[in-house]
């Protein structure tokens, strides 16, 4: 271990039979860190996560906590704790053991244990439902059952399986502020698992996102929205137009390219390596591009179109501006802060604006 | 209804027909529902089993006198039952007996059982099956089987005495209380391997993680989790085998001997060499309130113990 990071992932692979769940993955989680693996179903970030709380053993490679190899310390004895995404509420408990189970091994005398419950409950919210039967809670409750649970025995590192997966979105979005909170107020190191992106940019310091079983892109929630490394994570974080183009020129870190349908942009290469002649690809976020009926001034691109469909979502509303040359329309997200442009006349030319600051250049395919 | 009115807006050619008045019932009512379906059963539960008790009940009444019965009602029969030691040794050792062969049962297949719900994860119904096998052959075979095994030149002690472990063959392995106990416990553990089975198999998996999760070894986790969530698996387990080997004869009949002999046999004796009907009757139904009463106290743990569980 050579970082100084709490949780170190190193080199990790996982055979099952001849089914590669995880392919040569590194992460590195810092103390306190709200940490999230982002990915779509079977993308191995819940068998990650299992290999962390030590449901399962890496194929090769070694997970480091707080700086002890983990390999040889069965889950039992791991200073993690894991809140299930189905929450496994013992159902022959009452909230009150369940919340203390726990704690058997501490030994602590009847009093102290009550106290402990009764300050966790307080915190979860929940203050005088000690006596509740499992099966008498709803499933926001039964969450935070679960976390209490975990919690109360100060683990170096909280586990989340997708824990607000069954709730509906309203609960959803109170939980992940209730969860935000909770893990500042405790200090300890989340490890937080979902498939939703918009749940992990709200909550998370970091988050990595995961595909096959490899690890696509690790970056702030800002990074990975504003600067995706591949057309992948572009596409699987928010809506991303993309256009394909070929570098034309390179002079230090700026770069010219010829892109079809825009034609040529000139725009900051960041960590891309690009020669001149390689195929890359441009993209842009919906919101980024300004739209208008009349030609824009100002600095920055711009470019005429055909407006070809809208989509009116009160708030916003989503266009769809067709280029020359262009197979596919250029999907454009305005903010409705003045009343909506009337819905569009069918084939209305219309104009497209864009700061270069917002283009992303992306290497190959 | 609104029929009508559906048939006035329908545009088919088909009218909307009423259905007849028993239909009508039916649908209507849940009650009538259950009893339709389970009406083929009442009948013969009426037939076959509450006629043939109140002749039993009537006939306990009775006296035997020679070959032919004095009607006259009596409670003559219970009281000899309550005053003739025989009557209460034999119903204690058979209570005794399955007792302890439903404790064997039970612990001897919770381990098969728990198995085949935690460890077998592909062809679970072949281990079923497989673990029923000796209910493919019948009872009577079975017992018989026994006695071959554990017979006086048997298979355990020929193989004994050719390995050289003893000289002269066992003679407790047949013709004694633990040959019963070990043949009942053969016989019937299909029965407590099912229900065992089955609740061992509800139980989340999850939980079990939650529980290693929160710091549990496997023993405690076993005694925390599993252990309470399957007691209703357990407890019908034992209530199946518990109930028809109180009054089992066949088993000790033929493999007891004098220290196996059980109250079945004598209820039998009863009705066949002694021709004391009305004695087998009031034996039958002492036996059947004994176990009912037992029964009843098994219900409540049941009971108790879902009520702790859901």
């Amino acid at each position: 271990m050579t970082s100084d990071a709490f949780i170190s992932i190193r080199n990790v692979d996982k055979f099952f039979g001849k089914f590669q769940a995880i392919d040569d993955v590194s992460i590195d989680i810092g103390h306190g860190e709200f940490f999230s693996l982002l990915g779509s179903s079977g993308c191995g970030k819940t068998t990650l996560l299992r290999m962390l709380a030590g449901f399962e053993s890496p194929s090769s490679g070694e997970i480091y906590i707080d700086g002890q190899p983990m390999s040889e310390v069965p889950p039992h004895m791991r200073p993690v704790n894991m809140v299930f995404q189905s929450y496994a509420i013992f159902p022959h408990l009452d909230v009150r053991d369940n919340i203390a189970y726990g704690l058997r091994k501490q030994k602590l005398p009847k009093a102290k244990r009550d106290e402990m419950v009764d300050e966790m409950l307080e915190l979860i919210k929940l203050p005088g439902y000690g006596d509740r039967k499992a099966n008498e809670l709803s499933g926001g409750q039964r969450q935070r059952i679960a976390l209490a649970r975990a919690l109360i025995l100060r683990p170096k590192v909280l586990l989340l399986d997708e824990p607000l997966g069954a709730l509906d979105k309203q609960l959803r979005e109170q939980m992940q502020l209730e969860l935000r909170d909770l893990q500042r107020t405790v200090g300890i190191t989340f490890v937080f698992v979902t498939h939703d992106q918009e749940e992990a940019l709200t909550l998370s310091d970091r988050i990595a996102v995961m595909s096959e079983g490899r690890v696509l892109q690790m970056d702030s929630p800002t990074g990975l929205y504003e600067r995706p490394s591949s057309r992948r994570v572009a596409s699987f974080i928010g809506t991303m137009n993309f256009f394909d183009g070929t570098v034309s020129g390179v002079n230090g870190t700026s770069v010219e390219v010829a892109a079809e349908g825009l034609g040529t942009l000139r725009l900051d290469r960041r960590e891309t390596a690009v020669a001149e002649g390689d195929k890359v690809q441009v993209a842009i976020r919906p919101e980024k591009l300004g739209i208008s009926d009349s030609r824009p001034e100002g600095e920055g691109g711009r470019i005429e179109g055909t407006l070809e469909n809208s989509a009116y979502l009160g708030e916003r509303s989503h266009h769809y501006v067709r280029l020359d040359g262009l197979e596919k329309p250029v999907a454009v997200s305005a903010q409705n802060k003045e009343n909506a442009i009337a819905t569009a006349d069918r084939a209305r030319p219309i104009w497209l604006s864009w700061n270069e600051e917002s283009l992303v250049l992306l290497a190959g395919d | 209804m609104s029929d009508q009115t559906l048939s006035g807006a329908s545009s088919s050619d088909m009218p909307i027909r009423r259905a007849n008045w028993f239909a009508r019932l039916i649908y209507r009512s849940e009650a009538a529902r259950g009893f339709a379906l389970l009406s083929p059963t009442l009948v013969f539960m009426l037939v076959a089993l509450l006629v043939p008790f109140m002749i039993l009940v009537v006939m306990s009444l009775w006296t035997a006198v020679g070959f032919d019965f004095d009607t006259t009602l009596t409670t003559n029969n219970y009281q000899q039952a309550a005053e003739r030691p025989i009557y209460g040794a034999l119903l204690t050792r058979s209570l005794w007996i399955s007792g302890i062969a439903t404790v064997v049962t039970v612990v001897v297949c919770y381990p098969m059982a728990y198995y085949v719900a935690f460890h077998v994860h592909r062809n679970k119904m072949l281990w079923l099956v497989f673990m029923t096998l000796p209910f493919w052959t019948s009872y009577l075979l079975r017992v018989f089987a026994w006695k071959v095994v554990l017979g006086y030149e048997g298979v355990i002690n020929s193989a004994l005495m050719t390995i050289g472990l003893i000289e002269t063959p066992l003679e407790f392995l047949l013709y004694s209380k633990e040959a019963v106990i070990i043949t009942l416990a053969h016989a019937w553990a299909a029965f407590a391997i099912l229900p065992m089975y089955v609740s061992l198999e509800k139980i989340d998996k999850s939980l079990l993680e939650a529980a290693t999760d929160l710091g549990d070894g496997p023993v405690m986790r076993f005694l925390r989790i599993t252990l309470p969530l399957s007691l209703p698996g357990v407890i019908s387990a034992s209530l199946l085998i518990f109930i028809p080997t109180t009054g089992d004869y066949i088993t000790p009949a033929l493999l007891g001997g004098p220290d196996g002999a059980m109250i079945g046999n004598l209820i039998q004796k009863q009705f066949g060499p002694i021709n004391n009907w009305p004695m087998g009757a009031a034996l039958s139904i002492i036996l059947m309130l004994v176990i009912a009463v037992i029964c009843v106290v098994f219900i409540l743990l049941t009971n108790f113990v879902r009520r702790r569980i859901s």
